[in-house]
């Protein structure tokens, strides 16, 4: 417990929540913000079953993304159990008079793009979805975390939930990382660094100053990958970077608003002196545009490097691991990953989907063409009438590959979105689980950089010499 | 939710690492309401091939591992997604109790709401375990009040926190317990109102924002 010392970022946030403890510990906290959608049916169906109604229904906010389909929008959808999904959302949110970007809002996209690009995401909120990619938020400055269905009917019926103080870790990234190198090849380099259960029970905050080198949108890329090294939230302290992204933002507070906001947002960084219970610390400069390989986001090596060889595993569960990686993915030990070669790319998801993103993989295609099909989904409805004022678009088909309307699509092909089996997938999503993207389907990680670095010559390619003599 | 005390069920072994929410349940099967039931659905990937057919070595579908009620697994159990879905296929297949050295976060708050005990045991223990099951032995006692998990003639201690222990133990749920604090909860806010403006949507300086 923090009591009158030093403070975190984090107990700062936490300790403006707390509205009681009990004797156990557990700590009722306020809820700032909840997102849900589609799949968030089970919790309005727990409120149904109790009678219950929505609290504070201003602090509720729905998005359609995970069901939408990305062709075809303003037609009726097809699928009968994706239709029913996306109403059932439409149904849940006007039944209890929430505020709600469906299907057909000129800001539709991705619940944690949405949230942040509209400035319903500020710092020193707590904001919790029902999605474990929650962490995006912290990037703001917010503590936000991944719930479950019971959790978002808690939170639902009383704007609030139950939690246990998590312990505190900082993350430095020190020094500068070298060109071509993004917020995804960091994320994943501390993921292969502290495994992907090396930051359970913890509330990370990322810091250094490869950390604060980073745009907002760099920063949403991190924080969103916190869950896969077991972190249920990330945090980036508010800096004049924050402001800057958040000013003129539709929800964000206006004119003097934001002023008076502004000064209690600038006090949220940690105090000097504030401990941590653990701390890691990369060098930026040794960072390498990284991909995954096998099952597991910790699965991750510089794309320079070979695969492991099971056999020289010393613990027998790391080598079974290793083992069923490879098979899976189709892939032997000792190859050089530069070799693998690559059915399709997927340039989209709540982890690179942004604006920036886009513009990254399009300076890689600019005048060159893919050689393997690709879908390239923006985050939200409002950044791809961006990137089409920007031209991206006409970059992307020019190259061959489908530019296509905002949603989760195929990183987890909830909307009919799937990589085939036994097909591989160059993508720059958040997980390269078994099945995720379709069954049987092969997924490696990487950046947008990477992933349309692997579009034009077909195989795992590292990037850099592709940007040379370019932005 | 039905309370957990002891119990005393066949345990079936799953000797892998970051079994993440995504194997327990596939995404395609998470349109469901839950009346429909979710556990023939659990680790469907792994347990029946291209053809819907189970696959006769994976440990769920051995016959005398049938009617399992304990979990035996490896590392970061339910790591991933924050699916209760993966809650309610366990649950619904018929296992009460997960027993591995480190669970997902989301998952084990998710798996104590459902009354599913993730129990954590020293990787040690776990391979153990893993070698006494994959020996042929099945029945274990898990006695929550104790916090030990009896197999053979072998005693191990296992961990939980000690709120959700308790929870498990008294079949709690939050829900009733928050609203007997409505009256705190309600003075909380309404001063949160004066004190941070800017992090309510309701207020009259409120956004004219598309929506």
């Amino acid at each position: 417990m923090a009591g009158n010392g030093p403070r975190t970022l984090f107990d700062k946030v936490w300790e403006a929540h707390v509205i009681l403890t009990r004797e156990d510990g557990q700590a009722l906290l306020q809820i700032d913000r909840h997102f849900f959608h589609e799949g968030s049916h089970h919790a309005f169906n727990q409120l149904r079953a109790r009678g219950a109604r929505v609290a504070r229904p201003s602090q509720n906010i729905g998005v359609a993304d995970h069901y939408v389909p990305t062709r075809g929008r303003g037609n009726a959808i097809a699928d009968d159990t994706i239709r029913r999904m996306v109403q059932q959302l439409s149904d849940n949110a006007a039944d209890h008079g929430l505020r709600l970007f469906g299907l057909d809002s000129p800001a539709q996209g991705i619940v944690h793009v949405v949230g942040p690009e509209q400035g319903l995401t500020l710092p020193g909120l707590t904001v919790v979805c029902g999605d474990s990619h929650t962490s995006t938020h912290g990037a703001l400055g917010a503590l936000a975390f991944g719930i479950g269905a019971s959790e978002v009917a808690h939170v639902l019926t009383t704007q609030t939930l139950w939690q246990r103080r998590p312990k505190r870790m900082r993350i430095a990234v020190e020094g500068s990382t070298g060109p071509g190198i993004a917020a995804k090849d960091i994320a994943l380099s501390i993921i292969a660094r502290i495994g992907t259960d090396g930051a359970q029970g913890h509330a990370v905050e990322y810091a250094g100053s490869a950390i604060r080198a980073l745009s907002v949108e760099g920063r949403l890329t991190l924080c969103n990958l916190s869950i896969e090294s077991g972190a249920r939230s990330g945090m980036v302290a508010p800096d004049a970077t924050t402001l800057d992204f958040l000013r003129g933002r539709p929800f964000a507070p206006r004119e003097d608003a934001f002023d008076r906001a502004a000064e209690a947002w600038l006090a949220l960084p940690g105090d000097p002196g504030a401990e941590f219970d653990r701390e890691v610390v990369l060098d930026g400069a040794e960072i390498a545009p990284i991909v995954t390989w096998g099952v597991s986001p910790e699965d991750a090596l510089p794309v320079t490097a070979t695969l492991p060889d099971p056999d020289r595993a010393a613990d027998p569960a790391r080598a079974a691991q290793i083992r069923e990686g490879l098979d899976y993915m189709g892939l032997h030990a000792g190859q050089r990953i530069a070799d693998i070669v690559v059915d399709r790319v997927f340039i989209g998801s709540c982890t690179n989907s942004r604006i920036e993103d886009l513009r990254a993989a399009a300076a890689v295609l600019s005048g060159r063409r893919a050689r393997i099909p690709g879908l390239v989904s923006p985050g939200s409805t409002l950044v791809k009438r961006q990137a089409e004022e920007e031209g991206l678009d006409r970059i992307f088909t020019a190259a061959g590959l489908e530019w296509v309307e905002s949603g989760c699509s195929m990183c987890v092909g909830m909307n009919g979105d799937l990589v085939g089996a036994g097909e591989r997938c160059a993508s720059t999503t958040n997980r390269n689980f078994k099945g995720r993207q379709g069954k049987g389907a092969r997924t490696h990680l990487m950046s947008p950089a990477m992933a349309a670095a692997a579009a034009v010559t077909g195989h795992l390619t590292d990037v850099r010499p592709l940007l040379e003599g370019r932005a | 939710m039905e309370p957990f005390r002891s119990l005393t069920a066949k345990a079936c072994p799953l000797p892998m690492s970051n079994v993440d929410t995504d194997q327990l349940i596939p995404a395609r099967f998470m349109s469901r309401p839950r009346s429909a039931g979710y556990g023939d659905f659990l680790l469907y990937d792994l347990r029946f091939d291209a053809a819907a057919v189970p696959r006769p070595d994976f440990p769920l579908n051995r016959p005398e591992r049938a009617g399992s009620a304990v979990l035996v697994t490896r590392r970061n159990f339910g790591s991933g997604s924050s699916r209760e879905a993966a809650a309610y296929a366990l649950l619904d297949h018929g296992i009460r109790c997960v027993l591995a050295p480190s669970f997902g976060d989301i998952f084990s708050s998710n798996a104590v709401n459902n009354g599913l005990l993730p129990a954590r045991m020293e990787e040690d223990a776990v391979e153990a375990l893993l070698a006494w099951l994959d020996a042929g032995n099945a029945e274990v006692t898990v006695d929550l009040e104790s916090r030990v998990l009896a197999a053979g003639g072998t005693r191990w201690d296992f961990a939980i926190d000690p709120v959700w222990r308790t929870k498990l133990l008294n079949g709690w749920t939050d829900l009733d317990l928050t609203l007997s604090h409505r009256t705190a909860i309600d003075a909380f806010m309404e001063a949160d109102h004066a004190r941070r403006p800017w992090a309510w949507l309701d207020g009259p300086a409120g956004p004219a924002a598309l929506g």
